[in-house]
């Protein structure tokens, strides 16, 4: 439109010039000539105007980006993470899983609605070598809990990765990941009892990736080992230990795959779990404490699937893992009453597999199922007739969800199941979880 | 930086028996995949869009080994952080990316992942093409309700033929600084490609005329650039805010306003579902276009020259 306007006038001022030129000296050829010139001259410095016009009304429509993008302008990129369900359970969640009562059981699960965890999420980068995150989960029922709270950097280069301070362990697919990507409202079962949901320690991980054209990655952690499967040891050293090792490719453009496996090892000591089913029968179960090394083995694999690679419209995605922990030391039978110390030992061993489909930009739905098995334990002479050595009764679950999530930020979940991992204790569970993530946005892991 | 050629050759010993040549190859093989990082001479690129994969290829020529991070039907705002790309970008001497917040959802990832300190914002191997170019649609509020806006403004700069020139004149200058070796090439190659560039945008400015003042409707805001080059008019846009999903009462309410306001024609980039701009079209009677948005997106779309052949072929085929 104003360019249409600029021409007219160019226009209209070019033709009265030459007009009024012409009409001076129409008798003298060589003045013609010169005139011509000069009017190709006018001609050339209007132009050169014009553009010059234009050039200003386009720079004040918009503005030249001198600064690189970036999350932060110095001011950390903060995040938060808000979370709520209604949970409609048959059975009380604080029964743990038949065969793992000496195990973590922190189902999160509470009756009606809630609000759940909300995470602040602070990151930054601190200097040219070092990044800091800080994810603080705050308790609905008040209490702020320090989830992470780690550096990074990768000024090594040659593909060294160096991390410290709290984080979420490297080991296995889903343990690194924050609970508002989990794919379901809880994590699978085997993470809650082998896990307690999601390992974290303090401490420090050295990552290497090999500088090859598929992804070959391996770590290794030490830490305090402050959580479960370890017990918070106030010693010199390390009190736990991880190595893991990932693979991964593309195939082709819409196939991407990785599988890893990991050791964790560390030790319990004085570890007391109350409510323990024992084979007198004592009604509520007996206080036990165990000490002694704990040690797991993992593997795990995900493969994913998008028409064209395009994973806005729809994409396939088919996860699982498996875990086995073996557990060797002594176990003090009822804490309370009779103290009877004794040897044991036991393997128990969890998997899951899971697929989640997007049908559609904003929908997607989900099946998993889990298993897990308690093992046969081998006990001492000493406490042979108290303790159970074998529930016969392998815990599982099926549960199926969908989500609804009209924007990046935004999701709405329903999700259903039905718990059998209390022998006897069926439990149909009914989900509905909102996640909504405000401020920053965090670029997702694979 | 450059490691030497590595000389591997896998002939085998003809006295020796078969099982051992195919070991041997195996071996080789498995060595030459390991240390493929390193045996390149040529410079490692880590392109993140077929756009800038191209436009490297045409200032590198054989100087440079390109890795395209995205595919032309993929949606470059949401692609996942996979292992691949982790890997391709450990190895990376630089990364040419759009910027301006289009990679958000995946790059600080990978970067993070890759353990490449090389090619981490702020160091020469870290190239923004969004960084030479005047931004459009720099937003004056930065509120999530007005949906997925970018701060530094919208980052679709490809589609208007003129800002490869900046880019490439500052992508030529980054590749002299990284391979300083073979400046003189990167120089030629980059007058010529200029040279050509200025001649086919003349043609296609010529060849586009018929389209300055046309109404259209887009299924993403994606095409400002496009618009301000070729004085393209858009009227609407199918998605309700940036980045959300055309929902059915809003493309009634879209069709409703065409009434007063009509467009020739609705246009897509490859990439985007077709479903909303074919409910548009068949209703409002109008063509659906589709644009191929980067080199690949569609099948004449195989090179810088012939994407912008192809745009504007098929907007004219649209006015028909």
């Amino acid at each position: 439109m104003s360019r249409n306007i600029y021409w007219c006038t160019t226009v209209a001022v070019l033709l009265g010039n030459s007009f009024s030129a012409l009409a001076a000296d129409d008798a003298d050829p060589q003045s013609v000539g010169a005139q011509i010139q000069q009017l190709k001259q006018n001609n050339k410095e209007l132009e050169q105007r014009l553009q010059q016009v234009e050039i200003t009304a386009t720079q004040a429509q918009t503005r030249s980006s001198a600064a690189p993008s970036n999350v932060n302008s110095f001011n950390p990129a903060v995040a938060m993470i808000l979370s709520g369900t209604y949970e409609q359970l048959q059975q009380d969640p604080a029964i743990p899983a038949t065969g793992f009562a000496m195990n973590a059981n922190n189902t999160g699960y509470v009756h009606g609605f809630s609000l759940q965890e909300s995470e602040l999420s602070i990151s930054a980068n601190i200097d040219p070598q070092f990044s800091g995150v800080g994810t603080f989960s705050l308790a609905p029922e008040g209490g702020i809990n320090v989830e992470n709270a780690y550096v990074q950097t990768s000024a090594l280069g040659n593909g060294l990765n160096l991390k410290f301070g709290r984080f979420f362990s490297g080991l296995g697919y889903l343990n690194e990941q924050h609970s508002h990507v989990w794919d379901f409202a809880d994590q699978p079962l085997v993470y809650r009892v082998l896990w307690d949901n999601q390992y974290a320690d303090d401490g420090m991980q050295l990552k290497w990736l090999a500088p090859t054209d598929i992804f070959v990655e391996i770590g290794g952690e030490v830490g305090r080992g402050l959580n479960y499967p370890g017990t918070n040891q106030n010693k010199n050293g390390a009190g736990a230990g991880v190595l893991f090792a990932h693979i991964g490719d593309d195939i082709g453009i819409e196939q991407s795959w990785r599988a890893g496996v990991s050791l964790q090892q560390t030790r319990r000591i004085d570890a007391v779990s109350y409510n323990v089913p024992d084979l007198p029968g004592t009604p509520g179960g007996v206080s036990n404490s165990f000490s002694g090394d704990s040690r797991t083995v993992g593997l795990d694999f995900v493969w994913k699937y998008s028409p064209n690679g395009n994973i806005r419209e729809r994409y396939l995605k088919v996860q699982s893992e498996y875990f086995r922990q073996y557990q060797n030391g002594t176990l003090t039978y009822d804490i309370t009453g009779s103290i009877t110390p004794g040897a044991y030992s036991n393997t128990q061993s969890g998997w899951y597999l899971q697929s989640v489909y997007q049908f559609m930009p904003t929908w997607r739905t989900g099946l998993r199922y889990d298993r897990l098995d308690p093992g046969t334990a081998s006990v001492g002479a000493s406490i042979a007739g108290d303790v159970i050595s074998d529930y016969a009764y392998h815990p599982s679950r099926l549960t199926w969800m969908t989500d609804y999530n009209p924007s990046e930020f935004t999701r709405i979940r329903l999700q259903l199941a039905h718990d059998e991992s209390r022998q006897g204790l069926t439990d149909n569970q009914v989900f509905v979880q909102y996640i909504m993530s405000l401020g920053a946005h965090g670029a997702h892991q694979y | 930086m450059e490691t030497k050629q590595r000389e591997v050759s896998a002939k085998a010993n003809p006295r020796l028996g078969e099982g051992y040549a195919v070991a041997k190859n195996i071996l080789y093989t498995s060595l030459l995949l390991l240390l493929s990082g390193n045996v390149h001479a040529a410079l490692n690129v880590f392109a993140c869009e077929p756009e800038w994969a191209a436009l490297t290829q045409q200032l590198a020529g054989d100087k440079a080994s390109i890795y395209t991070a995205t595919g032309p039907l993929q949606d470059p705002h949401q692609v996942q952080a996979r292992p691949s790309l982790i890997a391709k970008a450990r190895n990376a001497q630089l990364l040419v990316c759009t910027g301006a917040e289009l990679e958000i959802g995946w790059m600080p990832v990978v970067l993070r992942e890759s353990g490449n300190s090389n090619i981490q914002p702020g160091s020469n191997g870290y190239f923004e093409a969004a960084q030479y170019v005047t931004m459009l649609e720099v937003p004056s509020r930065l509120d999530r309700a007005d949906g997925d806006v970018h701060a530094a403004g919208n980052p679709h700069i490809q589609t208007d033929a003129r800002n490869f020139l900046p880019v490439a004149e500052a992508l030529s200058k980054r590749l002299i600084q990284l391979d300083p070796a073979n400046a003189a090439y990167y120089q030629q190659q980059l007058t010529s490609f200029n040279q050509k560039w200025r001649t086919a945008i003349a043609g296609w400015e010529k060849q586009a005329a018929p389209l300055r003042g046309v109404s259209i409707i887009a299924h993403h805001k994606g095409f400002p650039y496009l618009n301000d080059w070729l004085g393209l008019k858009q009227v609407a846009e199918l998605e309700p805010k940036p980045g959300m999903e055309p929902s059915a009462a809003y493309l009634g309410q879209v069709l409703g306003e065409l009434q007063q306001h009509p467009a020739r024609m609705v246009i897509r980039a490859a990439y985007q579902n077709e479903r909303p701009s074919e409910w548009i079209a068949e209703r409002a009677h109008i063509p659906a276009v589709t644009l191929p948005f980067t080199v690949g997106g569609t099948p004449q779309a195989t090179n810088l020259f012939t994407m912008f052949d192809d745009t504007i072929q098929r907007l004219l085929a649209g006015l028909k």
